[in-house]
């Protein structure tokens, strides 16, 4: 049981800043998920919040007790590696019994836990063999094994399904999920995998260049992103942005396409588009549905069968592709004229100067 | 452009049989993808074809003309591989000149200029054409290598996981330049991959190799709705097919550790089977005839990923948008029948 509050925490190497100063406060039980591209600073934060990494400013509380300079080992943390440290010459059931001992938890007691948490995992057919004889996403099940027995306030991984293979990963996200459902650890997940995010995350933190872009649930970051990084970085392919002059209810696009604005949002980018008129418009794929007489046009430039669905990606103009999703089986010769309507539940609104989501109070 | 076909390719390395008897055609202008799990005999393929490797049996034809006893260079194949190797002190437009500047092939300066703007236009890296390739990214360097392919006009490209090394984004930035161009360009294209999003959405037909051997050719539809083996049906499609063993019991198909039956398609199959059940063709709705207990719930934003519990088996399903479900509920479903997919306990797909 572990609630985990940072304030102004920050990373400075030299004069530049790994992780600006951040407020987050990760719930007792929450699946908190630090999402971001390599060098965002999910890491440092995620080794700050361990001790393995000293904070330069900032408190980290853990249940209310200050732990800012506290040891790594007096913090009651596990931490999950993306490579599973394994000692070679242990057993799988010596590896996962080994932290314990070190403990000097009497050897009934270890035994009992030991057992318990690998019947929790199923590996039963595993601990009696050396980490070398295992395939890597059993490897992986085994330094979560040495993780859970620990029981520990929060468990703390970084990257642990980096390392193995598209396959594996899908089947060990679902199962460490349902582990966390079960167990309702405190948990802080780092990650550059977006379908990871959103498929594990209570609430996901969103970073890039050292900053905080949003916190939310999967369902917010995707619907409502919070500005053009979080838009383009969450979703496969990410949300379609094109840019246009806004007047009078209408967005001019390039080649001739003019959008008509849902009137609720019509207030707002009065109020939100910048100084020079542009606003962007952003729609997710399944916004979009081809339509005879569909309110913008374009060319297709490509399409691709995705097994359940098929991708249409459309030329506005010369450098402007948007992508749309469509049932499978649908086939549109390259270069054929399609045209499309939007969602008007779904479509955004961002300014191009501060690159900020444009909102509007009703949210549809 | 020319067709490539090589029949009863086998090639040894030691005691491992890299190919086994390997047989294709790819058609003149055709963007044919190979697709398998490392180690499955995939880049020896393309060696073979490019002549960097020497099979033990069989031929390698270009335009039905015999090509084995040529070298690489004569065979006039353009090779792109998943690791860029670009001179570093070149310009761009040197990069991409170098093939044509090459002594053997006489081509004239102004021709080679003009390939290369084409080249560049076509994978939007003109304003690039001055900079040092040092100086790109990776996907930069990437377009690059493809644009070196493309200016000399080969008989065939041979691409070995060209995207594999570039992030997500980008990654599916090229998917779908490469396959516009490709189409546009009309040029035949052998295309080497593990993974399963790019082999469908590029390809015009796949075919899927495992430890040396060709299992299943066909077009993405093909592949995706009829895989001839459980192999294929769980290489293709994520999340992965749903596999149970199932039994005939009076005229339904029982899934083994589960209360679920089906009716048999037909009385002829076999008391003992595997049913596959892809995630997007099981319909959640309160009516439905089959019933679970939600064991997990994965919010994607476009579709929501729902594990089901039935017994000691887990059913997952892929459902669009939103699902206001909770965990531990009991829901109701349908599976589509028509989309059933049947096969042997030793994994081949029965015909129904």
């Amino acid at each position: 049981m572990a609630t985990i509050e940072l304030e102004k925490v920050e990373k400075k190497f030299g004069t530049s800043y790994a992780v600006r100063p951040m407020d987050l406060t990760i719930k007792d039980g929450e699946f908190l998920v630090l999402l971001g591209p390599s060098g965002c600073g999910k890491t440092t934060t995620l080794r700050m919040i361990s001790g393995l990494e000293t904070v330069s400013d900032g408190h980290i509380r853990l249940n209310k007790r200050d732990v800012t300079w506290a040891h790594p080992s007096d913090r009651d943390i596990a931490f999950v590696f993306q490579f599973f440290a394994l000692y070679p010459h242990m057993t799988a059931r010596q590896n996962i019994a080994f932290t314990l001992q070190a403990q000097g938890v009497p050897n009934n007691e270890v035994k009992q836990r030991v057992d318990n948490v690998i019947k929790l995992l199923q590996i039963e057919h595993l601990v009696d063999g050396r980490p070398g004889t295992l395939s890597s996403g059993d490897q992986q099940r085994v330094a979560l094994a040495r993780a859970l027995v620990r029981q520990p306030a929060a468990f703390l991984m970084d990257e642990p399904l980096g390392a193995l293979d598209a396959d594996f990963r899908e089947t060990m996200r679902a199962e460490i999920k349902r582990l966390h459902i079960d167990q309702h650890a405190t948990t802080v997940y780092v990650t550059h995998d977006q379908i990871e995010a959103m498929a594990m995350g209570d609430r996901i933190v969103v970073m890039s260049a050292a900053v905080v872009q949003q916190v939310g649930t999967p369902q917010d970051v995707y619907h409502n992103p919070a500005n053009l990084f979080v838009a383009r970085f969450i979703g496969s392919p990410g949300m379609n942005l094109i840019t246009g002059t806004y007047s009078d209810g209408q967005i001019r696009l390039s080649a001739g396409n003019v959008y008509s604005v849902p009137t609720p949002w019509q207030a707002a980018l009065q109020r939100g588009i910048g100084s020079d008129g542009k606003v962007i418009l952003g729609f997710r794929p399944e916004a979009a549905a081809v339509s005879a007489n569909g309110e913008l046009g374009a060319q297709v430039y490509s399409s691709d069968l995705h097994g359940s669905f098929t991708m249409l990606h459309l030329n506005l103009d010369q450098n402007e592709i948007v992508h749309v999703r469509t049932a499978r089986q649908t086939s549109y010769p390259i270069g054929s004229a399609i045209r499309f309507d939007l969602d008007p539940r779904m479509v955004r609104f961002f300014n191009p100067q501060t690159e900020a989501a444009i909102s509007h109070e009703v949210q549809p | 452009m020319s067709d490539i076909a090589i029949h009863g390719i086998t090639k040894q390395f030691k005691q491992v049989t890299a190919l086994d008897n390997v047989s294709l055609d790819i058609k003149n202008n055709e963007f044919f993808v190979l697709l398998g799990p490392t180690g499955a005999g995939k880049t020896t393929t393309l060696r073979v074809i490019a002549g960097l490797e020497k099979q033990d049996r069989g031929t390698v034809t270009f335009d039905g003309q015999p090509v084995d006893q040529l070298s690489p260079a004569d065979r006039d194949t353009a090779f792109v591989f998943q690791q860029y190797s670009l001179y570093p002190t070149m310009s761009v437009f040197d990069n991409l000149a170098f093939p044509l500047r090459s002594p053997l092939r006489h081509v004239a300066e102004p021709e080679i200029k003009q390939r290369v703007q084409k080249a560049a236009e076509l994978l939007r890296i003109t304003h690039l054409l001055e900079r040092k390739t040092a100086r790109l990214s990776g996907g930069e360097m990437q377009r690059v290598s493809i644009g070196r392919s493309i200016v000399r006009e080969p008989r065939i490209f041979l691409m070995d996981e060209p995207l594999s090394n570039l992030d997500a984004k980008l990654r599916e930035a090229l998917r779908v330049e490469l396959k516009h161009i490709q189409k546009t360009q009309a040029s035949t294209t052998l295309f080497v991959t593990h993974d399963q999003i790019e082999a469908l959405t590029m390809a015009d037909r796949i075919g899927v190799l495992r430890e040396g051997k060709l299992i299943q050719v066909g077009t993405p539809n093909d592949i995706y709705d009829r895989p001839a083996t459980t192999f294929v049906a769980q290489l293709v499609g994520t999340p992965r097919i749903n596999l149970y063993r199932a039994t005939r019991e009076n005229g339904s198909l029982h899934i083994m550790s589960s209360a679920i039956k089906l009716p048999t398609p037909n009385a002829d199959i076999p008391s003992s089977i595997l049913m596959g059940i892809r995630p997007e063709d099981v319909k959640i709705t309160p009516d439905g005839e089959l019933g679970g207990e939600v064991a997990l719930i994965e919010p994607l934003g476009v579709e929501t990923v729902i594990h089901i519990r039935m017994g000691e088996q887990t059913l997952v399903c892929l459902v669009p948008g939103l699902m206001p479900l909770m965990i531990g509920e009991t829901v109701r479903f349908d599976v589509i029948r028509e989309s059933l997919h049947y096969f042997t306990t030793d994994g081949d797909r029965i015909a129904v």
